[in-house]
């Protein structure tokens, strides 16, 4: 929802506090997810990932989320599918070219990564989108990437 | 076929008919090397599958600008393509900046761009998201933005350094390109703009040319920014500048055309001026002079949408080219008869 996810880049700081929280909650039921399968944890997962980031963030669910490097403002909302800042276009008021009712998203982008501890993360230059991922679950690719990262640390 | 002794002597001035070989770098990449105030100019490709207007359009800036950007759509608009205008005048021995904008074609058809534009002469290439679709006549197209254009310039540097294209798989000559980004200091969120173009600089941009400049304290405060970044020695910065016709049209630019700020005062200024066109000229001679006072300006971008004409009396004013002559080719490149003054 519009006003929700304005909110939410507002409040970018408290997400970054709750993601902080919920990041080894979601690497540490990693077994769990490995035991239910990847098509079920998919569909599980998936399923609370996108009602909860829909409604606060207008999620598009591109499957490889970097709302922490983006003050909390979903890049995908921004109808260039701009991931890596605002373009030039930006009216004079902060609004989208495209779209003039909407508030630009890397205004909101911005705006919330200056209230964040690790918001400098928006200056780094983000890959292309993957189009296979889209619709998959962001949370569950992170968790197994964070289990690899830790396994990989341990045989070092 | 250029021959060999042509491609040795080609040089700062100088550049080989025909076919252009591969060459360490371009024109502009040189005069800009070389510490020289660069000239580039927008040229607007026509609506027309005839090459003479294309060297028509080109003619107007002989010995006046250090490189043409040749627009790939701007504002959504069809017109011919970049790539196709960049080679006609590349082989004609004009110096060119091939712009790609992202959003009507994806990363396959870029990619196999960016080998045929090299493969055809091309030396620089200008690195644009592009408007959105909305904006021009097509309005029912699909909007692509596959890549943005910090993506962009990681895929050319990708095929020109890593010799590779984006999925990994190599390839044997890699494209010589000098590459270019686009920045607009005058648009929210400012706070932003001077990081975004560090990271474009640290994605591949080696210049950057910049939308219309009408507020040089903005310009200042930014170029200040930028070299708080130490941007200044990695890159080539070239603020746009461009006449107003008068003050109807900067009002219907400010109001149509996103992206572009012209303050009140410089439309206050029009309005008070017997001839508005003249007047505004003198404003963007006067914008090129005060340019030219800041710290870290490499050039500058003249874009004079339907006011081409102008441009050469608007370089001479504003004595940018400090003495200079830019290289120019032969006066009608269609005709054989006629050869270029090496």
């Amino acid at each position: 929802m519009y006003s929700v996810r304005l909110w939410a880049a507002k409040h970018a700081r408290l997400f970054e506090v709750a993601y902080n929280a919920f990041h080894p909650v979601l690497t540490g039921l990693q077994p769990v997810w490995k035991a239910l399968g990847d098509e079920r944890s998919e569909r599980v997962v998936g399923t609370v990932e996108r009602l909860s980031k829909e409604w606060l963030f207008d999620c598009r669910m591109c499957g490889q989320c970097i709302l922490s490097s983006t003050g909390m403002s979903c890049p995908m909302n921004c109808p260039k599918s701009m991931r890596n800042g605002p373009c030039g276009g930006v009216m004079q008021d902060g609004h989208c070219e495209v779209k003039p009712d909407m508030r630009c998203v890397w205004v909101e982008a911005w705006e919330g990564s200056r209230k964040m501890r690790h918001g400098d993360l928006i200056g780094v230059v983000q890959a292309p989108v993957d189009h296979r991922l889209k619709g998959a679950s962001s949370w569950l690719r992170e968790a197994s990437r964070t289990t690899r990262d830790q396994e990989q640390d341990r045989h070092d | 076929m250029t021959s060999m002794t042509q491609q040795t002597q080609k040089g700062c001035d100088q550049q080989a008919r025909g076919f252009a070989a591969k060459d360490p770098s371009g024109r502009l990449e040189q005069v800009l090397r070389a510490g020289n105030f660069a000239i580039t100019t927008e040229i607007a490709p026509p609506d027309s599958a005839n090459p003479q207007d294309v060297f028509d359009r080109a003619a107007v800036f002989r010995g006046f600008v250090d490189s043409m950007n040749a627009t790939d759509g701007s504002g959504a608009n069809c017109h011919m393509s970049s790539s196709a205008m960049c080679a006609l005048l590349s082989r004609a021995g004009f110096e060119t900046v091939m712009q790609i904008s992202c959003r009507d074609r994806n990363r396959i058809a870029i990619q196999g761009d960016v080998l045929g534009a090299s493969a055809l002469g091309i030396n620089n290439i200008l690195c644009l998201t592009g408007d959105g679709v909305q904006a021009g006549d097509h309005p029912q197209a699909k909007p692509v933005f596959d890549l943005d254009s910090m993506s962009l310039l990681e895929t050319i540097i990708s095929l020109r350094d890593k010799h590779q294209f984006l999925s990994g798989r190599r390839i044997s000559d890699a494209p010589n390109v000098f590459l270019g980004a686009a920045e607009n200091p005058f648009a929210p969120p400012f706070g932003m703009r001077a990081m975004r173009l560090a990271k474009k600089v640290a994605a591949g941009a080696q210049f950057i040319q910049t939308q219309y400049c009408f507020d040089l304290p903005r310009m200042r405060t930014f170029m200040h920014q930028c070299r708080d970044l130490g941007l200044l020695e990695k890159c080539f910065i070239l603020p746009g500048v461009g006449p107003l016709a008068s003050a109807r049209a900067a009002r219907w630019m400010r109001q149509n055309v996103p992206g572009v700020h012209i303050p009140d005062a410089i439309i206050e200024r029009l309005e008070g001026a017997l001839d508005q066109q003249a007047e505004g000229r003198n404003i963007c001679i006067e914008m090129i002079q005060a340019l030219q006072e800041i710290e870290g300006v490499s050039g500058v971008h003249i874009m004079a949408h339907r006011q081409e004409s102008s441009v050469p009396s608007i370089v001479q004013a504003s004595g940018a080219l400090r003495g200079r002559t830019p290289w120019t080719p032969a006066l009608n490149p269609l005709d054989q008869t006629q050869t270029a003054e090496a």
